[in-house]
């Protein structure tokens, strides 16, 4: 027998199912090449990661993963749509098929990948909750923390990692409750708390606002894993591999050592993962319905991982974020591609 | 017998009862507890406006490209410089402004010349600012035609889509409006029950509820295919919203004509609409300019609430332009500019309502 709940939920599956199978009609891929742009839902602002600049340009590392796609499928970095979406209504956009790739520093979870008709492509940024605490406290590990006041942004998810965090280690804490990042900031600079906790991104955005930064110090240890990454429709294999794909090109770049600067330079190279990788030998692009040079203009265009991480929250912006987790594996990081082959 | 023939001259009042020293000594401190007031609200001043003037001019600092220039001590109106073409056109291509440049130009001088009793052919100039502008106005910014290149909606943003979201809103939402109030009172079932249930409906709803049903719900419920563009959902969600609250205040102006005026009009053997157009409503009317004004100023400044469906509004621009990571942490500048904006807008509306009250003044008032 059928529920209320249970009605509710059959009739919004089924709307979402309509909408998503009229959408797939023509493939993502063709539309795009039709339409002469990728669509990309990006946040209506947020530090390093989606902002527009003094010239109405947008940027950051989640822009910069779109215009990677619109680079390996259109050979223009620039042909990008770009559509501000908040919270709320990100996956609807998506689903709606109002946007083609979502990259809006969405957390890769369980129940965003199996429940709500998406597929992430893969991680572009791994952040984590971290504590920011003032430098004289001479504290240099999470674990130290017992006993302090500490303000966090209610109503998300970080008030819940840090009560558990706290539990499992059998520590007290005061938490200090404020609504948004602006209040939260002006609680730590006058004194109301010892410790600000946030996504360390954001926290490194916090940071920069205070009244003196360099006194206060964002401790190296993570409590709760939140991999952001650019998200597609499901129904659409062909687009997601080719969302996936970009992403890994930025990192087998990097991986291989080639920037944006050099790229010319790297077509006459005989290394045989390079020579694969700027389609010199054979279309690895063909799968995709994308051609040779795909991952070519990604890189030329809009530089590898470590360009983009650098230019946009690494240590080339204000943001000055370390490498840290987002490292290539082969520096201790867990930023990983396949190969191309 | 003394007389004199002379008039004794005029003099003037007495120090002690006229210029400024009089009129403290009358309105400030013409008693201890006043005078204790005074000296507390002085000082109170003092406290709030000393810092905010230093921090907002004497310490503030003008010119400069980037952070580097602002010391910190006051306001950095650097930021507002280097983002003003942004808080004005959103994020509108800047070799393209000149058609932004050329709607405001229109747009003002319409109203100008509406707004001034001197200037002639009023009849002419309202038809084309409510017909022919609007047309050229999207036309223009929209592009498409005459080989200007296309600007998509979602790329107008700032002050430019703050007025057009206020403009369409306010002018769509008035006729709707007087429809309705007039629907509310008719006696014909249907007409009167539609009415009552629209208003009722869309004023019931927070306008916050209606844009997200609008930019979430609805996509959802369209075929694949059709994609209606934000702005228009956001434009149509604003107008229905807007046209139930100015139905309700036109209604109470119309309950406040008396019986007679329109039993009288029947007498002469008017017909409905004459009743209404030539007795009615330019009596209701005239007596609600301040609620009417009041629908518009709220109207203006809630067109703020778009920024939740991803709209860039003037709020919107200052808030995307403060996660700049370049200009983080200049929101009070950016806010206190938004703020100054939007007061001068509402100020103006505020001040032409009074003096239009003023105008239309025909001695009924008590």
């Amino acid at each position: 027998m059928l529920n209320k709940k249970n009605l509710v939920l059959a009739v919004s599956t089924s709307a979402l199912a309509l909408a998503s199978i009229s959408s797939a009609h023509a493939s993502t891929l063709e539309d795009t090449m039709e339409r002469g742009a990728v669509r990309c839902g990006v946040s209506d602002g947020l530090p390093g990661f989606s902002a527009p600049d003094d010239d109405g340009n947008w940027q950051g590392l989640d822009v910069d993963v779109c215009r990677a796609v619109a680079a390996a499928v259109l050979g223009d970095a620039d042909a990008v749509d770009y559509v501000s979406l908040n919270a709320v209504e990100r996956f609807t956009a998506l689903q709606s098929g109002e946007v083609d790739v979502l990259s809006r520093n969405t957390t890769w979870t369980t129940t965003r990948d199996t429940t709500l008709g998406i597929n992430f492509a893969g991680v572009s940024f791994y952040d984590g909750q971290g504590f920011m605490i003032s430098r004289d406290l001479g504290i240099s590990s999470a674990s130290e923390l017992g006993g302090a006041a500490i303000c966090i942004q209610a109503g998300t998810t970080t008030e819940l990692n840090l009560a558990d965090y706290f539990r499992a280690n059998d520590m007290e804490f005061d938490p200090i409750v404020f609504d948004t990042s602006e209040q939260t900031v002006g609680g730590y600079q006058a004194g109301r708390c010892d410790v600000l906790t946030s996504d360390t991104s954001q926290l490194a955005a916090l940071r920069i606002q205070l009244d003196d930064p360099d006194a206060s110090v964002i401790l190296s240890d993570v409590i709760s894993k939140e991999p952001l990454g650019p998200s597609v429709r499901q129904g659409d294999d062909e687009w997601f591999n080719i969302v996936k794909w970009s992403l890994f090109a930025l990192l087998n770049a990097e991986e291989l050592g080639i920037s944006s600067e050099n790229v010319d330079e790297m077509l006459e190279s005989e290394n045989p993962n390079i020579v694969r990788l700027l389609g010199q030998d054979g279309n690895y692009g063909e799968g995709m319905g994308l051609e040779a040079d795909w991952a070519y203009n990604i890189i030329s265009q809009v530089g590898n991982y470590s360009e983009i991480y650098d230019r946009n929250v690494g240590m080339e912006s204000p943001l000055q974020i370390e490498r840290g987790v987002n490292a290539l594996w082969t520096d201790g990081g867990l930023q990983y591609a396949p190969p191309i082959r | 017998m003394i007389h004199n023939r002379d008039m004794i001259p005029e003099r003037p009042a007495p120090k002690s009862v006229i210029g400024p020293l009089a009129w403290l000594r009358a309105n400030l401190f013409n008693g201890p507890i006043n005078s204790l007031f005074t000296l507390i609200g002085l000082y109170l001043v003092y406290l709030l406006f000393v810092p905010a003037i230093q921090w907002a001019f004497i310490n503030a600092d003008w010119i400069g490209t980037s952070r580097d220039d602002c010391s910190r001590e006051g306001a950095c109106w650097v930021f507002v410089n280097a983002r003003f073409s942004q808080f004005i056109y959103g994020l509108y291509p800047s070799e393209e402004t000149w058609r932004p440049n050329i709607i405001f130009a229109g747009f003002f001088t319409l109203i100008a010349w509406l707004a001034i009793p001197r200037l002639p052919l009023k009849r002419w100039v309202a038809a084309f600012a409510l017909l022919a502008f609007p047309v050229i106005a999207f036309v223009l910014l929209h592009g498409g035609y005459f080989n200007l290149t296309v600007v998509p909606t979602s790329q107008w943003g700032g002050l430019m889509l703050t007025l057009l979201l206020a403009t369409v809103g306010m002018i769509a939402a008035l006729p709707i409006g007087i429809m309705l109030a007039l629907g509310r009172r008719s006696e014909m079932p249907i007409v009167k029950s539609f009415c009552v249930v629209f208003i009722e409906f869309w004023r019931g709803v927070p306008l916050i509820t209606i844009l997200f049903m609008a930019s979430v719900m609805l996509p959802l419920f369209l075929p694949g295919d059709i994609n209606i563009d934000r702005l228009v959902r956001a434009l149509i969600g604003i107008t229905l919203f807007q046209s139930a609250y100015m139905a309700e205040v036109i209604r109470g102006g119309l309950q406040a004509i008396p019986k007679g005026q329109e039993e009288a009009a029947a007498a002469l053997g008017m017909t409905y609409w004459k009743r209404m157009g030539l007795i009615v409503l330019p009596q209701a009317l005239k007596m609600m300019i301040p609620g009417i004004v009041n629908t518009f100023i709220s109207l203006f400044k809630d067109t703020t609430l778009v920024m939740i469906i991803g709209l860039f509004d003037l709020l919107g621009i200052v808030q995307a332009a403060l996660s700049d990571s370049r200009w983080l942490g200049f929101s009070l500048e950016g806010y206190v500019f938004a703020a100054f904006m939007f007061w001068i807008f509402c100020f103006s509306m505020s001040r032409y309502s009074q003096y239009l009250e003023r105008k239309l003044h025909t001695g009924h008032r008590n």
